[in-house]
């Protein structure tokens, strides 16, 4: 089935498109994480070291890993907007950096509260902590410029040279526990070799991770609809819509 | 199920503040996030009813 990249790149079909979407990825997000706290909190067994206190796992590590990969999707649809200078690029990078924001500020609070009561200490500066502190600050500061420019088509290209530079930071987030002696632990699961964990308790993560994945993909096409009819508001389309003029189709 | 009573699941082996300041911090800053973004939509839809108005 061959998508139609350019029809949906139009601001107008995607928010139909986006409109459809939502519902059926809020309802996804609802079973997968009713499935991953199931499988988190009942049926994984407790860890041989950690005791209970492990299960923070759960929501620490996808909440991580959408940080980064929402940092990277920003910088993608960056180097699509500057390069193709599309409509739709800046709107999904600026739906997407409040979402990024939160991850980033959940992975360091589920993080404190991992690592005092197993290294003693909330906050370590180390690399990994250090740089996804970075990665914080660098949604902040996309957000906090984006917001400060007037005009929206400059907001964008400004903001999308940060989203493209800072992109840099996340496989040094990524790498820094194989870079540097960290006191954070390695990886859990990675692409070469088996994860280091129980069955239950890799399939609990796997599946709050694609919770989070629907959660993300759910509230950017509810956001990026808020931002076509923000900016599209003069246009004919927008005005003829029913939910705006009122008039049922 | 892995537990025997509600008071050892809140308990988490004495871990109860860490893992619920975790899961509860997470949930709170989603639950905001849905109501920001509703609250945001009808903005949006509002400044578009506006327009539309004026237009016609």
């Amino acid at each position: 089935m061959a998508i139609r990249w350019f029809y949906y790149a139009a601001p107008q079909n995607f928010y139909a498109l986006a409109g459809r979407l939502w519902p059926w990825l809020a309802a996804l997000t609802l079973v997968l994480g009713l499935a991953g706290l199931w499988v988190g909190f009942a049926l994984a067994p407790e860890d041989a070291q950690q005791g209970e206190g492990y299960r923070i796992i759960f929501v620490h590590v996808p909440v991580s890993w959408m940080s980064m990969l929402i940092y990277l999707a920003m910088a993608f649809w960056s180097i699509l907007g500057l390069t193709f200078n599309t409509r739709l690029s800046g709107m999904m990078t600026r739906a997407l950096a409040p979402t990024g924001a939160m991850f980033a500020f959940l992975s360091l609070w589920t993080g404190a509260l991992w690592g005092k009561p197993m290294w003693g200490t909330w906050w370590v500066w180390d690399a990994r902590l250090t740089s996804e502190l970075i990665l914080f600050f660098l949604y902040l500061g996309y957000i906090a410029l984006t917001s400060a420019i007037d005009d929206v088509r400059r907001a964008d290209r400004a903001g999308a040279l940060i989203a493209i530079v800072g992109a840099i930071n996340v496989p040094i987030i990524y790498f820094s526990v194989k870079w540097w002696n960290t006191l954070h632990q390695g990886a859990s699961v990675s692409l070469t070799r088996s994860p280091s964990m129980a069955q239950l308790m890799l399939w609990g993560m796997l599946l709050m991770a694609l919770c989070f994945w629907a959660y993300t993909l759910t509230i950017v096409c509810y956001r990026v609809r808020s931002l076509i009819l923000e900016r599209e508001r003069y246009t004919a389309w927008v005005q003829a819509l029913p939910e705006v003029s009122g008039v049922k189709p | 199920m892995r537990w025997d009573s509600w008071s050892q699941f809140w308990d988490m082996g004495g871990y109860g503040l860490y893992v619920w300041g975790s899961m509860g911090v997470t949930a709170l800053c989603l639950l905001l996030e849905v109501w920001l973004t509703r609250q945001a939509h009808r903005q949006a839809l509002a400044l578009a009813r506006t327009e539309a108005q004026e237009a016609s």
